[in-house]
């Protein structure tokens, strides 16, 4: 770790302000991720804002009828939430699907969405990573890829995303929202908040420097059977081989989105229109553009099965 | 005290304090974070720097230029320490690589440096500045290659390389049912709570290390080889470890690295190893390739066995011996067993948790279960069949205590084995699909030299000091019965130190030989000390009675405090052992059963319920007993299920090496274990009539996992883990 020095925000926009002011500045909210980075000195940064007790930890009903997110909400108080559970069951699942309950105490709805890949060669600094350190290489390309992604990479970058709440996020098409330094708010589509990473795996969304997260929101209930699969080696705390989240409706219609196969939360909207033939169809769709690796080949069939179960839990 | 003979009655038999559940004795110590582990030695030195280790990125090659510079210039680092100013270095007899490299590199993350500094970030920090170049050199790194080159290696202290008996080869082709597989299982890692940490401190030329270490007096031993000095100049102080699993049988870079730091700073220097460092920087089990072949009569009966096993290691490393087992476990009059050693340069393959048994069981036991299935019988049986009451290779060799039978059939029955289908694939439950499996287990018991010293006061508390551990087995509380049971005390009375090497030598903790060996030595020093306390009484040893605190001859009786007196009395004495274990095969038997579900869609395997039925001797405190099963229980789910170390066989080192991309069962995946142990002495053991148990529990929980895993799904993997995408080809959706 590299020494930093420290200071608290007093508000979104005075954050945003003071990571504009000093470059290699990085917000600093549950560090369930950012330090471990940093002692890794995979992020080294020289500036933390402290982003915690500046207003971002309400969940607030829209005018449209649905809900704001604050974006320093805990993961384990979100997903507790009387309207979540009640309305947007599928961002419960997934949240607690994921890490431990003590990570989820900790862990805030902006962090989560900013964790960085569990890739092991991102982790390990003694090897290149296109990600860690641009230009560099892919050393898990040709690797151990058996966690890796399957679809939407690279010759760059072969990384997933980790997050199980994203992928909630992204069945349910939450908007994610932003301030910046003079104070320009803006609303992030989830689909386009995640990049694929191509050329530039290291930029990983569509934040410019010093843009901060206020709120991620969600449109009205979407009704419908909300269920969300996550498939592991172990029953508890790992990230997902492959995670399948769902929201179905009577009829058989509805939406997918995939976790642990690409760089972002996986989801490809005209797949949704075939969910009423069944998971071959979707998952082909969704998995036309899948190159897998001979280690992670096993995913694509995987997630297929684990989507028609996901169907076939819905119908019962 | 020499043990030649087989026992008879003794105070052990007494069983007023030995073979109880009682509570560990430093368990306040531990659930208040009290006891002192070695990174929470601040009391032990004023002025404590830190060192950070600097390791190698490359798995083989040279060291071409190392620039320390920029590191000596941060702030407060105090030295910088590698193997171009560390001076010479001497190598400990029970490590193969350097613990502080260069300029030769011979694994992945092997030390080439530590950084010391004031605090611990500032040392991390400068770790980080220190430039290293290489020159690469090629490596082998694939097991399945390198065993092509594979060669006989020296015969071991746990057997010959090659054993045979009979004719396999002729009974082999003969038999009319006959099992030819290949089993895998991969490298693995202790993955121990505590990581490995030393404090160190000089005093002159005198060096203490604070550490955490199984065996006291091998590593004392390995650090004054390593740095060149006297044994008598080294101190090692081990009190409590969190768990080694064989990780800490041997000196490791954080002590070499401490007293380096110590050396070059003249300050007190503490090292710990950081996690992600644990995996390629230490040792691990090896991974093995093992070939199985059974041939049988139609009956069932076993002709001819023979167990191939390939494993790799660095030049000068041993060889997994995963066919140990094999030579003892099942009759048949034609056997064959081989090992062979590849070279591989990968980190150092070393013993973890059973060694040998535990990677051969994991084979063995799934071929019995092929076997079994091949002659139509019940895996049960088909053991019962094969049982022998004499070592196989030695006819007329018995065995001290072989109940293998008993454990088959009563966990069968507690079980409820007979409601398992053997119609693998038949038993569905909702969307699992839910199978049952068994296996046996075998673990080899081991009797060593193990010394202590006791010492009675005025207050008629009992001391005990040997050099043993507790490496979280409960070695403080059977000593501590062992010694109250021998002299009459309450429990309180007696108080245990461990761990400190200017104590007697003991066994230490390896091999399950730690619990049995060391209270074999704390009985033979007690008996010494009643020897003492009844001639200073005035009494005949062979007369005297020893409870309650005193001692009685005739009718007198009287209080071993007052015996004792404002000087004390001390006895010092060892175990040590005839030729028994030659006369006699001394094993721990056992039988695993499993009850596993399988996701029909996903394939995701999730254990419903597991019996261990342990037949090791008598049990000196079925608590810390049945702990240290479950614990392996456990231990051979995470085996069978998710424990790999993954191999870049490119870049030749282990990929996953934290807690997160290593998984470990979490509490989620063991929902249900059982633990019954036979009553059972073993008069030919020691005087303690006990043997291991720790090792047995792991021995065969693997592949009585996988067993129930075909018997769900009528899959067969026979290369481990056992994880979902080796199932999802055979399981159609």
């Amino acid at each position: 770790m590299k020494a930093f020095s420290y200071q608290r925000a007093t508000s979104p926009m005075d954050a945003a302000a003071k990571a504009t002011v000093t470059p290699g500045a990085r917000f600093i909210a549950g560090g369930t991720n950012l330090l471990d980075l940093m002692k890794l000195e995979i992020e080294a940064p020289t500036h933390l804002i402290d982003v915690n007790g500046i207003g971002l930890d309400k969940i607030e009903k829209t005018e449209e009828g649905g809900l704001r997110i604050g974006a320093l909400v805990r993961n384990t108080d979100l997903a507790a939430h009387e309207d979540v559970r009640r309305d947007y069951g599928l961002l419960s699942r997934a949240l607690l699907a994921g890490a431990s309950g003590q990570l989820r105490n900790k862990a805030t709805t902006a962090g989560n969405l900013l964790q960085r890949t569990r890739c092991p060669y991102f982790y390990d600094t003694q090897q290149p990573c296109n990600k860690r350190k641009p230009g560099s290489g892919c050393s898990a390309i040709g690797g151990v890829s058996r966690q890796l992604a399957v679809v939407g990479a690279s010759p760059a970058c072969i990384a997933t995303h980790p997050s199980d709440m994203a992928v909630a996020l992204r069945a349910l098409d939450a908007v994610v929202e932003t301030v910046d330094a003079k104070g320009m708010a803006r609303a992030i589509p989830i689909a386009d908040f995640h990049r694929l990473p191509g050329e530039t795996p290291d930029v990983e969304t569509a934040l410019t420097p010093g843009e901060l997260i206020t709120a991620v929101t969600l449109p009205k209930p979407a009704g419908g059977k909300h269920i969300y699969h996550k498939v592991r080696d172990r029953a508890s705390y790992a990230f997902a081989l492959v995670s399948v989240g769902a929201i179905v409706q009577k009829d058989g219609s509805g939406r997918v989105a995939l976790g642990g196969v690409a760089h972002k939360p996986w989801r490809v909207e005209p797949a949704d229109a075939l969910l009423r033939r069944g998971a071959k169809p979707v998952i082909e769709h969704l998995l036309a553009d899948a190159q897998p690796t001979a280690e992670n080949s096993f995913k694509v069939t995987l997630v297929e099965r684990t989507l028609a179960a996901v169907l076939a839990e819905a119908r019962a | 005290m020499k043990f030649d003979t087989p026992a008879t009655t003794n105070p052990i038999d007494q069983l007023k304090v030995i073979g109880r559940p009682t509570d560990r004795i430093d368990g306040p110590l531990k659930t208040t974070g009290t006891a002192p582990y070695a990174n929470d030695r601040h009391d032990v030195a004023p002025n404590q720097a830190y060192g950070y280790v600097v390791v190698a990125g490359i798995a083989k090659g040279r060291v071409t230029a190392i620039d320390t510079s920029r590191a000596r210039a941060a702030p407060r680092v105090l030295a910088v320490v590698t193997a171009q100013n560390a001076g010479p270095l001497g190598k400990g007899i029970f490590n193969v690589a350097a613990l502080l490299a260069g300029p030769e590199v011979q694994h992945y993350h092997q030390a080439v440096g530590l950084v010391v500094a004031e605090t611990f970030e500032q040392a991390r920090s400068a770790a980080g500045l220190v430039r290293l170049d290489y020159e690469l050199a090629p490596g082998a790194f694939d097991l399945s290659t390198a065993s092509a080159s594979a060669v006989k290696p020296k015969d071991g202290s746990s057997g010959p390389a090659d054993a045979a008996v009979g004719d396999f080869a002729g009974a082999f082709a003969k038999a009319p049912v006959t099992l030819d597989a290949t089993y895998t299982t991969p490298d693995q890692s202790h993955a121990m709570m505590e990581p490995h940490a030393t404090v160190a401190v000089w005093e002159g030329d005198r060096l203490t290390v604070w550490t955490s270490n199984q065996m006291i007096n091998w590593s004392a031993g390995d650090l004054a080889r390593a740095l060149g000095i006297a044994r008598e100049k080294v101190r090692l102080v081990s009190p409590f470890v969190g768990g080694g699993f064989g990780g800490k049988l041997f000196l490791r870079a954080d002590v070499l690295l401490a007293a380096l730091g110590a050396r070059a700073t003249n300050r007190a220097v503490r090292v710990a190893l950081p996690r992600p460092l644990m995996a390629n920087n230490t040792t691990h089990r090896p991974a093995t390739i093992q070939r199985i072949r059974i041939g049988c009569r139609r009956n069932g009966k076993i002709i001819a066995i023979g167990h191939e096993s390939w494993s790799g290691n660095l030049p000068g490393g041993a060889a997994e011996t995963a066919v140990n087992q094999t030579r003892l476990l099942y009759a048949g009059a034609n056997r064959m067993t081989a090992t062979r050693l590849a070279v591989l340069d990968l980190p150092e393959g070393s013993a973890m948790r059973a060694p040998g048994e535990a990677s051969g069981m994991m084979a063995l036991e799934i071929a019995m279960d092929e076997m079994a299935e091949k002659v139509g019988m019940d895996p049960v049986k088909f053991r019962v069949l094969n049982d022998t009451q004499e070592d196989p290779e030695k006819p007329g060799r018995p065995f001290s205590q072989r109940q293998l039978v008993k454990c088959l059939e009563l966990g069968a029955e507690r079980f409820a084995w007979n409601r398992r289908n053997p119609r693998p694939g038949r038993v569905r439950d909702g969307r699992w699909l839910v199978g049952m499996g068994m296996a046996a287990a075998f673990r080899n018991n081991l009797v060593t030299r193990s010394a202590a010293r006791v010492r009675l006061d005025n207050r008629g508390v009992l001391t005990v000091e040997t050099d043993m551990t507790d490496i979280g087995t409960g070695s403080y509380t059977i000593i501590a019965q062992t010694a109250a049971e021998t002299m009459g005390l309450p429990l309180e009375k007696v108080a245990v130190r461990l761990g400190d090497s200017t104590f007697p030598v003991s066994c230490g903790s390896g091999g399950q030989w730690g619990g049995n060996n060391s209270t074999a030595g704390v009985y033979a020093a007690c008996m010494k000390l009643r020897d003492a306390v009844a001639e200073k009484a005035g009494l005949d040893p062979a007369q005297a009675v020893f409870a309650d605190g005193q001692v009685r001859g005739g009718d007198r009786r009287l209080a071993l405090a007052d015996i004792a007196g404002d000087a004390g009395l001390v006895a010092e004495d060892h175990i040590e052992y005839g030729d028994l274990d030659k006369r006699y095969q001394q094993s721990t038997f056992g039988a695993h059963f499993v009850e596993a579900a399988v996701d029909a869609a996903t394939c995701e395997i999730r254990i419903r319920r597991m019996l261990a039925v342990c037949a090791a001797g008598r049990i000196l405190n079925p608590k810390s007993a049945r702990s240290q099963v479950i614990g392996a229980m456990t231990m051979g789910v995470g085996a069978a299920l998710m424990e790999a170390l993954e191999v870049d066989k490119r870049r030749g080192f282990f990929v996953n090496h934290d807690l997160a991309s290593y998984e470990v069962p979490v509490h989620a995946d063991i929902p249900h274990q059982e633990v019954i142990f036979l009553d059972e002495t073993d008069p030919i053991s020691s005087p303690m009539k006990a043997k291991g148990v720790g090792e047995l529990g792991i021995c065969g929980v693997a592949a009585a996992v996988a067993n129930a895993v075909y018997n769900a799904t009528g899959v067969r993997v026979r290369d481990y883990p056992i994880t979902l995408d080796k199932l999802l080809h055979g399981l159609p959706a």
